[in-house]
């Protein structure tokens, strides 16, 4: 290798680091201040790329100068400010105070209703930008041929550095950013108004995020899956840095960049996992990123939300139980759809349940439970199509498979909590969703795997949906056995309060590392499940939509319950398997129930239901 | 027999000296008070000893045995019951499911998958909640309880190991006047009806010196006096830069409140 060959990968890896740190400030100041993690973020950043696709060429028919092609990029980044605002005004501000769990959930729901809308506005198809007038041709360098837009884009970044370093400091909403992020409530004690300055802050966050999509579009062209892709990265960028610290982002960027432009050398199929690697030791060596401060501890105890006393079963519940079981055992008498859907509840019941071990039972709120449903679901699948095996074995390995991915991946994450830990589950479950994505030759990469069939005596739909519902049923049963037993008691105590425990001679890593493995290994089990129930599997079974389905679960059943969650799955999928092919919009009416739970319904139908018992009759 | 022994113990943050050389010891059944001005490293000091925080350099030791930055975990299981300055429980369980919890870490069940946990060691938890006076409120749930009732709890959290060594952070904080004396009354009989020794920090004067067998006096990360409550009183030092003179006529008044 040429060392000039070097240098210009130095400078595209620079490049790529400008564009990477816009996007990440924006959230990362919008973290420090409103402590809310922004899945919209992506959305932003994707609507800044399509409004730019759309102005730029029109403002470029009257003169194709330069001048004109950045107007119309600051113009469109401006756009997306104003919708930050919009965002923050009906939504944000009225969810400051809620967990972080559904804190994320609401932003997801946003960012399922902006990717409906933008195929509403600007269709399905990906639709290229103009490139800049002046940045055309390409730069020499030795004998390499560099992009000039690229060059350009290398000085974006410090730029935009220089320019918040100013805001920051020399501006009085600056200092104010500057003091929330380090202490929000001495801010509002000391009487600034917050809710301009949190409005002004998500209108600053979404404009940086927007102006990083305006940028990118002469290198890539709008399309409508830019939302996640780029969210990820974002995560990685500012967890890296520490949340909520601009400098951080631009030194963690920078890594990110390099690390791309020359993991790309050497192992050109796994730079995402390169990546997510990189984070998973910083965050091991320095659990609040580099630069970032660890979370003031809360002074008051407050109750957690989450599974609070879980007593034995009243008379109405077994009643409900038992008419849920008498309606597993009848669905083979009705129709093949009826057994189908039942079939497909009682996989992501389990899912559900062994999710809500983690998330009600033990605070860890994981944002990738998706990842070990798919590996047990590969696991198994892989056993039957390249190693030839029959249904029974690779049914037992499915969960020994996502155990042990669970417990690899879980020993990092456990050194982690709250917003931090959920970042890396999701940071994980990219990292699997990635190799199985980029593994053609093994896991048939977006195709993924057929021929996943059962055995023969349990081929008949009616049979396997027995064998499932014994299966699950079985999972189910078990681990709300632990979950009352003493090591559920014991997660449940280290998530009120890791100080007491740890003083009463608990070993809470250890603790939250063991059940992080044991809910993989659930979900690997419904994984495995889902593969035969199916005969087929992709790709998207790890991916963050199926993480999110999950969570919508847990959130429609009520996470307060240790039941509910299976409710959540059967109306969840009931509803989901009934609409989806009556619209074409299922993603906006998902985002907007989602919202909609969150701000009027946060118990879920466990909660209507206890409510509805302490009713007099 | 000394039960705990910390010798030259050392931190610095940055550059605050927050203990400087800290020495003491304390014996079964005996109460040792380290009082002082705020940021004086009373907190520095407490949580070298329970784990919280490693020495720079020096020596704490349990009944002869080297405990030394020891994480909280194996401390407690060494003997030592700890409450904090803040009450920690665990808030969504019940008064006695709390006292519960602290039994089945204390027997090393916390791994078993099967039994009921609230079925387990229900009868030694309603001894040790009736120990404290709270045995009648068992079944409420403690977040629903009195801050002072949830310092009782705490306390029957922190016997459910059995310590030869209880440490309190600032017992009374936070609780009314009454309840006070009673939390600190209630501590000074089970120290020495069950020889366990005690060390707390404190700033409420009349606790200190009710109750205190001995007194250490800390400013600056440094111990400036100790001895005996009268002592400690009657020491000119610690009068002028943390009694003050109407500090010292309480302390009179409370030690002969407490003992006639």
């Amino acid at each position: 290798m040429e060392w000039d060959f070097l240098l210009v990968q130095a400078l595209s890896g620079l490049a790529s680091a400008s564009s990477l740190f816009v996007i990440a400030s924006g959230l990362t100041i919008v973290f420090g201040v409103t402590r809310i993690v922004n899945f919209a973020h992506g959305s932003f950043y994707m609507l800044g790329a399509y409004i730019a696709v759309t102005i730029v060429p029109w403002l470029l028919e009257f003169d194709r100068s330069p001048w004109l092609f950045f107007v119309g990029v600051l113009a469109s980044a401006l756009a997306v400010g104003v919708l930050g605002v919009v965002m923050e005004v009906t939504l944000l501000r009225r969810i400051y105070r809620v967990p972080e769990l559904f804190q994320l959930l609401a932003t997801f729901g946003v960012v399922l209703i902006v990717q409906d809308l933008v195929l509403l506005v600007w269709g399905p198809v990906d639709i290229t930008g103009p490139r800049a007038p002046g940045l055309r041709h390409g730069i020499f360098i030795f004998d390499q041929r560099f992009p000039a837009y690229e060059l350009f884009l290398i000085f974006v970044g410090p730029a935009v550095l220089g320019l918040l370093w100013l805001l920051m400091h020399r501006t009085r909403f600056g200092v104010l950013i500057r003091a929330a992020t380090q202490d929000r409530e001495m801010v509002g004690a000391l009487g600034v108004n917050q809710a301009m300055l949190f409005t002004g802050t998500l209108f600053l966050g979404a404009a940086l995020a927007g102006l990083g999509g305006a940028l990118q579009i002469p290198r890539v062209s709008a399309n409508p899956q830019m939302d996640l892709s780029i969210i990820a990265e974002a995560f990685v960028v500012t967890v890296i840095g520490g949340m909520g610290s601009v400098p951080g982002a631009f030194l963690a960027a920078l890594l990110i960049g390099q690390l791309q432009a020359f993991g790309v050398l050497v192992f050109p199929k796994i730079t995402l996992v390169l990546v997510f690697l990189l984070m998973a030791v910083v965050l091991v060596i320095k659990p609040w990123g580099l630069l970032g401060k660890p979370e003031a501890a809360a002074g008051r105890a407050v109750l957690p939300e989450g599974i609070i006393d879980p007593r034995p079963l009243d008379r109405a519940s077994q009643g409900l139980i038992l008419v849920a079981l008498a309606a597993v055992l009848a669905l083979p008498l009705l129709d093949a759809y009826a057994v189908k859907v039942g079939t497909e509840v009682l996989i992501l019941a389990l899912a559900a349940f062994s999710l809500n071990f983690l998330v009600g039972n033990g605070g860890i709120v994981s944002f990738g439970h998706a990842a070990y449903f798919g590996l047990g679901a590969y696991g198994a699948g892989l056993l039957v199509t390249k190693a030839g095996l029959p249904m029974e074995p690779a049914l037992l390995a499915a969960p020994l498979v996502a155990a042990a991915f669970a417990a690899l991946f879980g020993f990092f994450v456990v050194r982690l909590s709250g917003i931090y830990l959920a970042m890396l589950t999701l940071a994980f479950a990219q990292i699997a969703y990635a190799v199985v994505f980029q593994w053609v030759e093994v896991t048939g990469g977006d195709n993924g795997l057929v021929g996943v069939w059962p055995s023969r005596w349990a081929a008949s739909r009616e049979t396997y949906h027995y064998l499932v519902a014994a299966c699950c049923v079985l999972a189910i049963v078990a681990l709300r056995r632990v979950v009352h037993a003493p090591f559920g008691a014991t997660l449940r105590a280290a998530r009120d309060s890791v100080q007491r425990a740890d003083a009463i001679g608990v070993d809470v890593r250890t603790h939250r590392w063991l059940g992080f493995t044991l809910a993989g290994g659930a979900a690997g089990l419904a994984g495995g499940l889902y593969a035969f129930s199916k005969g087929s599997i992709d790709p998207t079974l790890l991916g963050i939509p199926m993480s999110v389905d999950f969570l919508s679960m847990l959130l429609l059943g009520g996470i307060q319950s240790v039941l509910g969650p299976i409710a959540g799955a059967a109306v969840f999928h009931a509803v989901k398997d009934f609409f989806m092919p009556l619209t074409d919009h299922w993603r906006l009416f998902l985002g907007l129930s989602i919202i909609g739970m969150v701000l009027v319904f946060p118990r879920g139908l466990a909660g209507a239901w206890a409510g509805l018992r302490r009713r007099p009759a | 027999m000394t039960l705990l022994a910390a010798e030259g113990l050392n931190k610095r943050f940055g550059g605050v000296q927050a203990a400087k050389d800290v020495s003491f010891a304390l014996d079964a059944g005996e109460m040792l008070a380290i009082i002082g001005p705020n940021g004086a490293g009373k907190s520095t000091t407490f949580n070298m000893v329970g784990g919280q925080l490693r020495p720079d350099s020096g020596r704490v030791s349990l009944a002869g045995q080297d405990i030394t930055g020891l994480p909280p975990r194996e401390v407690c299981r060494m003997g030592v019951g700890r409450t904090f300055q803040v009450a920690q429980t665990f808030l969504s369980f019940t008064v006695i499911g709390n006292v519960q919890m602290a039994l089945i870490a204390h027997h090393g069940q916390t791994r078993k998958l099967l039994p009921d946990a609230m079925a387990m060691h229900r009868d030694a938890a309603l001894a040790l909640l009736d120990r404290v006076g709270m045995a009648a409120q068992a079944e409420r749930p403690v977040g629903e309880l009195a801050y002072g009732d949830v310092k009782r709890v705490e306390l029957a959290i922190a016997l459910a190991a059995a310590p030869r060594l209880l440490l309190m952070d600032e017992p009374t904080a936070g609780m009314a006047p009454a309840e006070r004396s009673a939390l600190m009354a209630l501590v000074a009989g089970i120290a020495r009806g069950e020889r366990i020794g005690v060390l707390f920090t404190e700033h409420d004067m009349d606790a200190v010196f009710a109750h205190a067998d001995r007194i250490l006096v800390l400013v600056r990360g440094e111990i400036i006096a100790r001895g005996r409550p009268e002592e400690v009183r009657a020491d000119a030092e610690v009068q002028r830069v943390y009694l003050g003179h109407s500090g010292t006529r309480a302390a009179t008044r409370a030690r002969r409140a407490a003992h006639g």
